[in-house]
């Protein structure tokens, strides 16, 4: 095993690729998205459901706080020693009779697990649900290749039957609700029951229907992994409907692709992460089926067992110190369900395959800031910090999310030589606010404000760039005099001065004027 | 350069500031504190949350419980390690379900497995916390395939096999072994996010649990 310790020259960080980009700005995508109110009940059912049974089945572990400790830990340790981490994994995977491809972007993994396919002869593959692929658009690729990928979890089917975005990490139509599905259902699937009721008991009977020969009759398979363990070799594949367990057990061949930072560094952390991903994502004790394979086992399952491992971004977001927790992330989308922007924009604003809290950091940090329009994402976000305290593996995302907006300033005053209009305002609030006299001073224009506002007492416009914040809502009127000058006028020291001076006595009787 | 020379040069790159590797605090339970009453206890109401079936049997009566529930199959599956006296019961009765035995001598297609009425195996270990029974393809098991087509699951179950915690299955079991765990039949949140038992895998779970 080498060591972890670099000693060429750093090199600068190589950005991801695929579908991780905001195409729009958010506000923009945002308002868009409001406007739908189906869209709003749908969303705000759905996530008030899963909260409540989150919630639930946290408060019955009485060592919650402790696996999530023990969970941030092992992800922390995972990053720290991933090249020796990836190495040990190899061995292990590849001394059972798998096979590792390594995938710089999403063209090398499109292009890798493509001629995989190609070299079975085969047309067809069935899919596991599963981000990465979603990440790189493997579909629409094979697509283009000719090579047809059919999605097997029921959300992932009502999603590419409908030939619409998935808008949510573990519910992809989470947008949609029952009779919507069964709409789909009606008008998609070359065999169905016309009588289909909107029923979610029958809606899945007609899913496990319109499967089932392709399950049993299906040469290869594609999947994700939820967690690969070093000291083992082993992958694992968490779901609920059997859909999983159909393509990784049924084909003669299993492809896999799965992020670098997907690891854990042995057998027994899995004991914490099947723990703490169940309850935080579907809010279940656990979920109905777990499989794991480590290479080939002969006899039991595919016999060519491949698994391509993906950077695509991720060292970049390794390499950035303050972000790089943001790798620590399960994919369990608790952080969606609490999020109060979330639950109102729904997924599809965020452009990227991964929306949410942890998608407006992880997104901006695996394509670098400035790549399209996702210095926009992290603004999604009122930094109310829900997230955080949901997050099972402890990702600050608030913090990251500052972060990032910081990165944001900094990349684009880099580009500008003339001061902006903010850099000019926070100069002005610098002088401004290094003074009670000289804030006073400009307290006395305050009923300026209030004679702007007219009658209705509300402002619904600001000028420049502060009319960004009038854009969804308006100013109230300001009053006609400020808490200094009340003060002041409520506590004359004597009935002969001046008011002028008066007022600035008060204001810095209160705060002081340090030197 | 290889793409996989690449990628660990950009990762030690990455992590040129050398950040710590934490010492893994595990204060989390690892241990049960409950007695085997409480442990069964707790499993069959974890159980029977999930939609399964659940039968507690005394183990002589585990081929007459095996019949009874089979009353009306025509064929089952059985691994090649499932303890001979289980399904005594059926032998020894006249119109019972015919039984095939996959073995790795005679392993069955997928077709034939389609065709079955259910399957019937012992598992490795069962958690109590969760509700989930794990198979690690032993003999009594057999290979994942057999477990996952029949639309039916019986799933015989030792009460010495159950413990309570997560972390207490995991020192029981080998990783390398092909695994799969199961808490209850097939089930979907993808509509609305309400839980609906019965998609792709078996559609019936029923655990007999040997007293």
């Amino acid at each position: 095993m080498s060591s972890n310790t670099f000693l060429g020259m750093p090199s600068l960080p190589v950005f991801g690729h695929g579908n991780l980009n905001a195409t729009e700005a958010f506000p923009k995508a945002a308002h868009r998205e409001l406007g739908n109110e189906q869209l709003r009940a749908n969303l705000g059912h759905a996530t008030h459901t899963i909260r409540d049974k989150r919630l639930k089945v946290v408060a019955e572990l009485p060592d919650w706080e402790d696996m999530r400790n023990a969970g941030a830990a092992i992800k922390d340790a995972t990053m720290a020693n991933l090249p020796a981490l990836l190495e040990q994994f190899e061995e292990n995977f590849t001394a059972r009779g798998g096979i590792i491809h390594w995938a710089r972007d999403a063209q090398e993994a499109n292009e890798i697990v493509t001629a995989l396919i190609r070299e079975t002869g085969e047309t067809e593959v069935v899919k596991v649900k599963s981000m990465a692929t979603q990440e790189i658009g493997l579909n629409e690729y094979l697509e283009e290749q000719g090579i047809a990928a059919y999605e097997t979890d029921l959300a992932e089917l009502i999603v590419q039957l409908d030939h619409d975005k998935p808008s949510h990490i573990l519910v992809p139509a989470i947008h949609k609700n029952r009779s919507q599905v069964r709409d789909i259902f009606l008008r998609e699937m070359p065999v169905v029951d016309p009588l289909l009721t909107d029923e979610p008991a029958k809606l899945a009977e007609a899913a496990r229907r319109h499967l089932r020969k392709k399950f049993l009759s299906a040469k290869v398979a594609v999947s994700g992994a939820n967690f690969g363990l070093a000291d083992t070799g082993t992958l694992t594949v968490v779901e609920s409907e059997g859909n999983g367990r159909m393509c990784l057990t049924l084909p003669e061949t299993l492809i896999t692709v799965m992020g670098i930072e997907k690891l854990l560094p042995t057998w027994e952390d899995l004991e914490v992460f099947m723990q703490l991903l169940p309850r935080s994502s579907t809010g279940e004790r656990m979920n109905p089926y777990t499989s794991l394979w480590t290479g080939v086992t002969p006899g039991d399952g595919p016999q060519n067992v491949h698994l391509v491992m993906l950077d695509n971004g991720r060292t970049a977001a390794l390499a950035d110190e303050m972000g790089r927790t943001a790798l620590n992330c399960i994919r369990c989308s608790a952080c969606m369900n609490v999020c109060p922007v979330y639950e109102r924009t729904g997924g599809h604003a965020y452009g990227s395959t991964y929306p949410g809290p942890i998608g407006a950091i992880l997104s901006p940090l695996l394509t670098g800031i400035k790549s399209e329009e996702n210095n926009s994402l992290p603004y999604a976000s009122s930094l109310c910090g829900a997230c955080f305290d949901a997050c099972p593996v402890k990702i600050n995302i608030p913090e990251i999310l500052v972060h990032l907006r910081g990165e944001d300033v900094d990349s684009k005053r880099a580009k500008v030589k003339v001061p902006t209009q903010m850099d000019l305002m926070m100069k002005g609030a610098e002088w401004a606010f290094s003074g009670g006299a000289k804030l006073n001073l400009l307290e006395r224009g305050l009923p300026l404000g209030k004679l702007a506002a007219g009658r209705d007492k509300v402002i619904k416009k600001l000028p420049g760039i502060a009319g960004g914040w009038t854009q969804s809502r308006d100013i109230p009127a300001p009053p006609s005099q400020s808490f200094r000058q009340w003060w002041a006028k409520e506590h004359k020291p004597g009935a002969a001065v001046v008011p002028g001076n008066t007022a600035e006595d008060a204001g810095n009787g209160s705060e002081g004027e340090q030197p | 350069m290889s793409a996989r020379e690449d990628i660990m040069n950009r990762i030690k790159s990455a992590l040129r500031d050398a950040p710590a590797t934490p010492v893994v605090p595990r204060e989390y339970r690892r241990t049960s504190d409950m007695t085997a009453a409480q442990r069964l206890e707790q499993l069959v109401d974890r159980l029977v949350d999930y939609k399964a079936n659940v039968f507690l049997t005394p183990a002589g009566e585990a081929p007459a419980r095996l019949a009874e529930l089979l009353a009306g199959s025509a064929s089952i599956v059985v691994p090649h390690g499932l303890p001979e006296s289980w399904i005594s019961g059926l032998e020894n009765d006249g119109g019972t379900p015919a039984v095939h035995v996959d073995s790795p001598e005679h392993r069955l297609t997928t077709a034939e497995l389609d065709a079955v009425d259910a399957v019937v195996t012992a598992a490795a270990v069962a958690v109590s916390e969760t509700g989930t029974i794990m198979l690690d393809g032993g003999d009594d098991q057999g290979r994942r395939i057999i477990s996952l087509v029949p639309d039916r699951h019986i799933c015989f179950l030792n009460v010495d096999q159950i413990v309570e915690v997560l972390p207490e299955a995991i020192a029981r079991l080998e990783a390398s072994r092909p695994q799969t765990w199961i808490s209850g039949p097939s089930a979907t949140s993808d509509i609305e996010l309400e839980r609906v038992e019965g998609v792709h895998g078996p559609r019936t779970l029923d655990v007999v649990i040997l007293t």
